[in-house]
C-alpha cells in the first residue's frame, strides 16, 4: 500500500528542513514532559501520584527558561519554510501561556487531590494541552492552526468531564465536546474554502491571494470563508451568539478546569483569531470589519446583562467573561486604520485578564473550601472572618470592572485608545457602547464585593478555614500581577513592544 | 531644603497617607491603639509636608506650576507621572489635609457600627491619597487614576459603616461616577489623538516645555495627555463640534460628580446614608474633585467647547440652586437637607464657573473651600446630634439650645456660615459667583446671566428660609418629652472641640481674609480666564 503510494510520487527529492532546535525548545521541553509524566504514571502507579503536581510545574516553568532565552536572542526565527515563526509576540504569548498553566496546576494541587480524582492523567493532559497552545502562538499555517486548536481541545473536553460521579460534570463534558466539534468542523469547512481561493495553506500567501482576487472572480467565496473561520473561533472565545456552552461547562467543570477554559483556552481562541486576522484576513478590512463589529458589542451588552442576573459566582464570571471576550473583539474592528493599536491593545488585554481572572477563580476555590457552595450569597460575611481573601478578591473584582490603579483599567484604556485611534465612525461608537458597558459590568462585580463586605454569613458560621500554600502562591501572584501592571502599566507595553511585528505588519 | 521639596514634596504630600495604610495592615486588628496612632500620624505627616510646601511656595508667581515631578510613567502612550502646584490647587490640597486629621480626631473614640477600625482607617488613607494626587496630577491619565480610586474606599466606607438603605446609596453613588468617568476617559483619549500642536505664542510655550515638545512644528499631532501641553494647544486642530463633542464627555464625568443637576440623585442618597465621616469627607473634598476638573481641564484645554457649552452649565447651575433649595425646604430629615443644601451651593460655585471670567472661577475656587468646611462642618453636627438622639427627624428634634447649648450655637454658626452671612467664609462663596454672573466672558449672552443672576440671587432667600427654618425647628423651643431627661444628651465633647475648632476658626478666619484665597487663585485662574478670552 504505502509502495504504490510512493510511486505516485513525483519524482522530486524530499529535502529534510533544517531545523532551528532552539526556536523550538520550549514545545520539545513540554512534549518530553507531557511523555513522561504518562511513563512515570504507568510505571509507578500510586507511588508517582503524590509528585505528579511539582513534576508537572517543573516541566511548566522549564519551558520557560528556552522562551527567555529567545527573548533575549530577540531575533525573528522562520522555521518551515515560514508555517511557524517564533518572534517577540508569540514569545510573550507562550510566557502567558505556561504562567497561566504553572497557576492553574498550583490551583488544581489540592482539589485533584482531596477530591479523590485520577492525578496523574489530569496533570498530563493539561500539559498536553499547553503544547496546543505554544503551538498555537507560532502557527502561520492553516493546517498548523487546526493542528494545534485540536491538541488543545481535546484534553479539554476531558478535562471539564473530570468529576465524574457528578451529573453536572458529565454534562458540562458532553456540551462542551459536541459544541467544540461542531466549531470545529464549520471552522475546518471555512478553511477549506479558504485554501481553495487561496491556493495555500500559509497565511501570508493566502493574503496576498486575497488582494489579488479583490472584488473580482471568487469574492464571495472569500466571504463565505472568512465568515465561516470567524465563527469556527467565536465558539472558541465564547462571544455571543456562539457562547451558549460556556456557562454549563463552566459550571459544571471542576473549577481549577473552568479557570483553565475561562483563560488559558480562550487567550488560545483569540491567539489563533490574531493569527489568522492579522496575517492574512486583514488584506479584506472591509468584511471582516463589520463581523467583528457585530460580534463585539453582542457579545458585550448580551454577556453583561445576563451576568446581572446571576447568583452562582462562577456563572456570572462564565458571562463576564464573555462580556470580556466583547471588549477584545472590538479592537479587530478597527484593524484597517489603527492595526498596531489594535493588536498590541488585544494581547496586553489578555495578558491583564489572564492575571485577574485565574486570582478570581483562585480566590472562588480557596472560599468554596469552606462554602462547598459557589452561590453568591454564601460569601455573606466573608469580610468579618476571613479579610485577607476578601481583600483579595475585592482587587480581582475591582480589576475585572477596570477600576484603577488595578489592571483591568489600562487593559481596558488600551481598547479605547485603539478603537478611537482608528478614528472611523465605528470605532467611536464600540468606544461608546463600551462605555455603557463597563457601568454595567461594574454593578455584578460590586455585588459580589457588596456580599463579601456588607452582608451577613449566611448560616452564621464564621470559623476561617485553612488554605494551602498552593493556593495561597497562586493568588500571590495573581494579585502581584494585576496591581503592577495597574500601576506601572509600562512594565506591559514595554515587554509588548512588537516593532519588528510592526514592521512586519506595516507592508 | 528647596531641592528636597522640588524633588520629593509632592510625591510625598501624595503617598504618605498610603504608606500609613501599608503599614496599619501590618498592625493586628487588634491593637487599637498602634491603629488610631497612625491613622492619625499619617495625615499630620503629610499636612506638615503640606505646610512645609506652602510655607516655601513662590505666591508672586501662582500661576504656574511649581515643586514639578516629571518621570516617564507609561511610555507607549506618553502619558507621563507629572505634578505640579499652582494656585488653583494649593487652596483644595490645604483643604484636603485640613480636613482629613479632623476626621480622624472625631472618630477617635467612635469608629461607626460596626467598628472594625483597622479598615475603616486603612480605607481613608487610601482616600486621602487618590483625592491629593488628583488634584497634583498635571497629566490627564494620572488625574483619571486617582480619581478613580476614590470610588472604592468611599463605595466600601458608605457599604459597610452606613446607615439603613447603605447598600442602594452605596452602589448607587459608585455606578453614577463610574459612568460619568467612563465617558471622561474616552473624552480623554480622543484628545490625545486629535489634539494638535497650535501656532503663534502657543507654541513657543508648547516647546519651552521641552522633550518630545521642544522641536514641535505648529500642526504636528500633539499626541499627549499632559495638561500644561495640551492646554497650550487649546484644542488646535479640533473641530468645533467635535470639541463640543469631547467636552460633554468630560461634562458627563465632572458633572456628576459635581454634582450638577439633573445628576444629583445619587448624592443625597449617598450623603444620608454614609457615615458621618464619610459624609464629611464627600462633602468637604470629594465633590470638588468635579469643580476643580472644570477648571483645570475642561475649560482650558478646550476652550472653544467652553463657550459654547457656558450657557447650558449656567442654566444647569441655576436649577440646581433653585431646586435644592426647594428640595431641602421639603425634607424631614437634617442630613438630607444639608445633602440638599449642598446641591444648591455648588450650584453657586458651577455659575462661577460657567461666566468664564477670572472673577467667576475666582468665585468658584473660594466657593468650593468655603463650601467645605461649612458643610463638612454641618455634617459633623448631625453626626454628633444622631450619635445623642437616635433620629435626625426634624419634626422630633428641638431645643437642642436647651439640651446641649455649647452645640446649639455650633449649629447656630454653621447654619449662618451657610446662608452666606458676611464676614464668614460662606458669604464669599456665594456672593462673588452670583455678581460674576452680571458681566459673563465677551461673547457670551449678557440677558442670559443676568436671568440666571437674578435667579440666583432668589436662591440665597431660599437658603436663608430652609436653613433658619432647619435651627428654629431643631435648636429653638423646648426639648421634646421623649428627649427631655435622656442622659445620652450630652454637650460637645473634647474630641469633638478639638475637630471642630479648628474648622469654625477657618470660617471666621476666611471670612474676614478672603484674600488668603482670592490672592492665591487669582493668578492662576487669571490665565485660564485669558485662554477662553474672557
Amino acid at each position: 500500500m504505502i509502495a504504490t503510494l510512493l510511486q505516485l510520487l513525483p519524482e522530486a527529492d524530499f529535502l529534510s528542513p533544517t531545523i532551528d532546535w532552539h526556536a523550538i525548545a520550549p514545545e520539545m521541553v513540554i512534549l518530553v514532559g507531557s511523555l513522561v509524566l504518562i511513563l512515570l504514571d504507568s510505571f509507578k502507579l500510586d507511588k508517582a501520584k503524590p509528585f505528579m503536581p511539582t513534576l508537572a510545574s517543573l516541566v511548566l516553568l522549564g519551558a520557560l527558561i528556552p522562551v527567555i532565552t529567545l527573548a533575549i536572542d530577540g531575533s525573528t526565527r522562520v522555521l518551515f519554510g515560514g508555517s511557524y515563526v517564533v518572534d517577540s509576540m508569540s514569545l510573550v504569548l507562550k510566557a502567558l501561556f505556561l504562567v497561566s498553566a504553572y497557576i492553574v496546576v498550583l490551583m488544581s494541587t489540592n482539589y485533584v487531590a482531596d477530591g479523590d480524582y485520577w492525578e496523574s492523567e489530569y496533570y498530563s493532559l493539561i500539559v498536553a494541552a499547553v503544547l496546543g497552545m505554544l503551538v498555537m502562538c507560532s502557527a502561520r499555517d492553516l493546517l498548523m492552526i487546526f493542528v494545534a486548536l485540536e491538541l488543545l481541545s481535546i484534553p479539554a473536553y476531558m478535562l471539564a468531564a473530570w468529576r465524574k460521579g457528578d451529573e453536572k460534570s458529565n454534562e458540562a463534558g458532553l456540551k462542551y465536546y459536541l459544541m467544540g466539534v461542531f466549531a470545529s468542523a464549520v471552522l475546518l469547512y471555512g478553511m477549506s474554502l479558504m485554501y481553495g481561493v487561496g491556493r495555500s495553506t500559509r497565511l501570508d500567501v493566502i493574503a496576498e491571494n486575497l488582494v489579488r482576487i479583490g472584488d473580482g472572480r471568487g469574492a464571495p467565496i472569500v466571504t463565505l470563508a472568512m465568515i465561516f473561520v470567524i465563527i469556527g473561533f467565536a465558539f472558541k472565545v465564547s462571544a455571543v451568539p456562539f457562547h451558549t456552552w460556556a456557562p454549563d461547562t463552566y459550571e459544571g467543570a471542576p473549577t481549577p478546569v473552568t479557570a483553565f477554559l475561562a483563560v488559558a483556552s480562550k487567550t488560545a481562541g483569540f491567539v489563533a483569531l490574531i493569527q489568522i486576522v492579522f496575517y492574512c484576513f486583514a488584506a479584506r478590512p472591509d468584511i471582516i470589519q463589520p463581523v467583528f463589529a457585530v460580534l463585539a458589542i453582542l457579545s458585550m451588552t448580551v454577556g453583561n446583562l445576563i451576568a446581572l442576573k446571576q447568583t452562582n459566582v462562577v456563572r456570572m464570571l462564565a458571562y463576564s467573561g464573555i462580556a470580556q471576550a466583547g471588549f477584545m473583539l472590538a479592537p479587530f474592528a478597527v484593524i484597517e486604520t489603527n492595526r498596531e493599536q489594535a493588536l498590541s491593545s488585544i494581547v496586553i488585554y489578555l495578558v491583564i485578564y489572564a492575571a485577574m481572572n485565574l486570582g478570581a477563580f483562585a480566590v472562588i476555590i480557596a472560599i468554596t473550601r469552606k462554602t462547598r457552595s459557589a452561590e453568591i450569597t454564601s460569601l455573606g460575611g466573608l469580610f468579618s472572618y476571613m479579610p485577607g481573601l476578601t481583600v483579595v478578591m475585592t482587587i480581582f473584582l475591582a480589576s475585572l470592572a477596570g477600576i484603577p490603579p488595578f489592571g483591568g483599567w489600562y487593559a481596558k484604556f488600551g481598547v479605547w485608545q485603539a478603537l478611537i485611534g482608528g478614528n472611523t465612525a465605528l470605532g467611536y461608537g464600540l468606544a461608546i457602547i463600551m462605555a455603557i458597558n463597563t457601568v454595567v459590568a461594574a454593578y455584578y462585580y460590586l455585588n459580589v464585593a457588596k456580599t463579601m463586605w456588607f452582608d451577613e454569613a449566611p448560616d452564621g458560621d464564621t470559623a476561617p478555614v485553612k488554605i494551602p500554600f498552593t493556593l495561597i502562591g497562586a493568588m500571590g501572584i495573581t494579585v502581584v500581577a494585576t496591581v503592577m501592571f495597574g500601576v506601572l502599566p509600562g512594565l506591559l507595553t514595554n515587554i509588548s513592544d512588537f516593532s519588528p511585528v510592526a514592521a512586519a505588519l506595516g507592508r | 531644603m528647596m531641592n528636597f521639596l522640588n524633588d520629593w514634596g509632592l510625591v510625598l504630600t501624595i503617598f504618605l497617607p498610603l504608606a500609613g495604610a501599608l503599614v496599619m495592615m501590618a498592625i493586628p486588628k487588634q491593637s487599637e491603639g498602634a491603629i488610631k496612632l497612625v491613622a492619625l500620624g499619617a495625615p499630620l505627616a503629610a499636612a506638615a509636608m503640606g505646610i512645609l510646601l506652602m510655607l516655601n511656595f513662590d505666591y508672586g508667581d501662582s500661576e504656574n506650576l511649581q515643586f514639578m515631578v516629571n518621570r516617564n510613567w507609561i511610555e507607549l502612550i506618553n502619558s507621563n507621572f507629572i505634578l505640579g502646584l499652582d494656585g488653583l490647587s494649593l487652596p483644595l490640597l490645604a483643604l484636603t489635609l485640613f480636613i482629613v486629621p479632623l476626621v480622624v480626631i472625631y472618630s477617635w473614640q467612635h469608629v461607626p457600627n460596626p467598628g472594625n477600625p483597622k479598615a475603616f482607617f486603612t480605607l481613608m488613607l487610601i482616600l486621602e491619597t487618590a483625592m491629593i494626587g488628583s488634584f497634583l496630577a498635571q497629566d490627564l491619565i494620572l488625574f483619571f487614576v486617582f480619581f478613580e480610586v476614590t470610588l472604592l474606599p468611599m463605595y466600601f466606607l458608605i457599604g459597610v459603616w452606613g446607615g439603613e438603605q447603605r447598600r442602594y446609596a452605596s452602589i448607587k453613588f459608585f455606578l453614577y461616577t463610574l459612568f460619568g468617568s467612563a465617558f471622561m476617559i474616552v473624552a480623554f483619549v480622543a484628545l490625545y489623538f486629535l489634539a494638535k500642536a497650535p501656532t503663534g505664542i502657543a507654541l513657543e510655550q508648547l516647546r519651552a516645555l521641552g522633550g518630545s515638545y521642544a522641536d514641535m512644528q505648529a500642526g504636528d499631532p500633539l499626541r499627549s495627555f499632559g495638561m500644561q501641553a495640551l492646554t497650550y494647544s487649546g484644542a488646535a486642530g479640533i473641530a468645533k463640534t467635535t470639541a463640543i463633542v469631547i467636552f460633554g464627555g468630560m461634562f458627563l464625568g465632572f458633572g456628576i460628580k459635581v454634582p450638577m443637576f439633573p445628576f444629583h440623585t445619587w448624592l443625597p442618597d449617598a450623603h444620608t446614608q454614609a457615615p458621618t465621616q464619610g459624609s464629611v469627607i464627600l462633602a468637604a473634598v470629594l465633590l470638588k474633585l468635579g469643580t476643580y476638573g472644570f477648571i483645570r481641564i475642561a475649560i482650558p484645554i478646550l476652550p472653544v467647547a467652553a463657550r459654547a457649552w457656558a450657557p447650558i452649565i449656567g442654566i444647569l447651575a441655576v436649577i440646581g440652586i433653585i431646586y435644592g433649595a426647594l428640595g431641602c425646604l421639603a425634607q424631614t430629615d437634617m442630613k438630607r437637607l444639608i445633602a440638599f443644601s449642598s446641591v444648591s451651593h455648588m450650584g453657586y460655585t458651577m455659575l462661577g464657573i460657567s461666566t468664564l471670567t477670572a472673577f467667576g472661577l475666582n468665585a468658584a475656587v473660594f466657593g468650593m473651600v468655603a463650601h467645605g468646611l461649612i458643610t463638612g462642618l454641618l455634617f459633623f453636627i448631625a453626626g454628633s446630634v444622631k450619635e445623642r438622639y437616635h433620629t435626625l427627624d426634624i419634626k422630633r428634634l428641638g431645643g437642642l439650645l436647651v439640651s446641649a447649648p455649647k452645640m446649639g450655637w455650633i449649629l447656630g454658626f454653621a447654619t449662618m456660615a451657610s446662608l452666606g452671612l458676611p464676614g464668614l467664609a460662606g458669604f464669599w462663596g456665594e456672593f462673588p459667583a452670583i455678581l460674576a454672573a452680571y458681566e459673563p466672558a465677551v461673547g457670551l449672552n449678557v440677558a442670559l446671566f443676568r436671568t440666571l443672576m437674578v435667579l440666583a440671587a432668589v436662591g440665597t432667600v431660599l437658603a436663608a428660609g430652609y436653613l433658619l427654618w432647619l435651627y428654629q425647628r431643631t435648636a429653638f423651643g423646648t426639648p421634646s418629652e421623649e428627649f427631655e431627661n435622656d442622659p445620652n444628651i450630652t454637650d460637645v465633647n473634647k474630641f469633638e472641640w478639638l475637630a471642630w475648632s479648628p474648622i469654625i476658626a477657618g470660617i471666621v478666619i476666611l471670612g474676614f481674609f478672603p484674600g488668603l484665597i482670592f490672592n492665591v487663585a487669582g493668578p492662576a485662574v487669571e490665565v485660564i480666564a485669558r485662554t477662553v478670552g474672557g
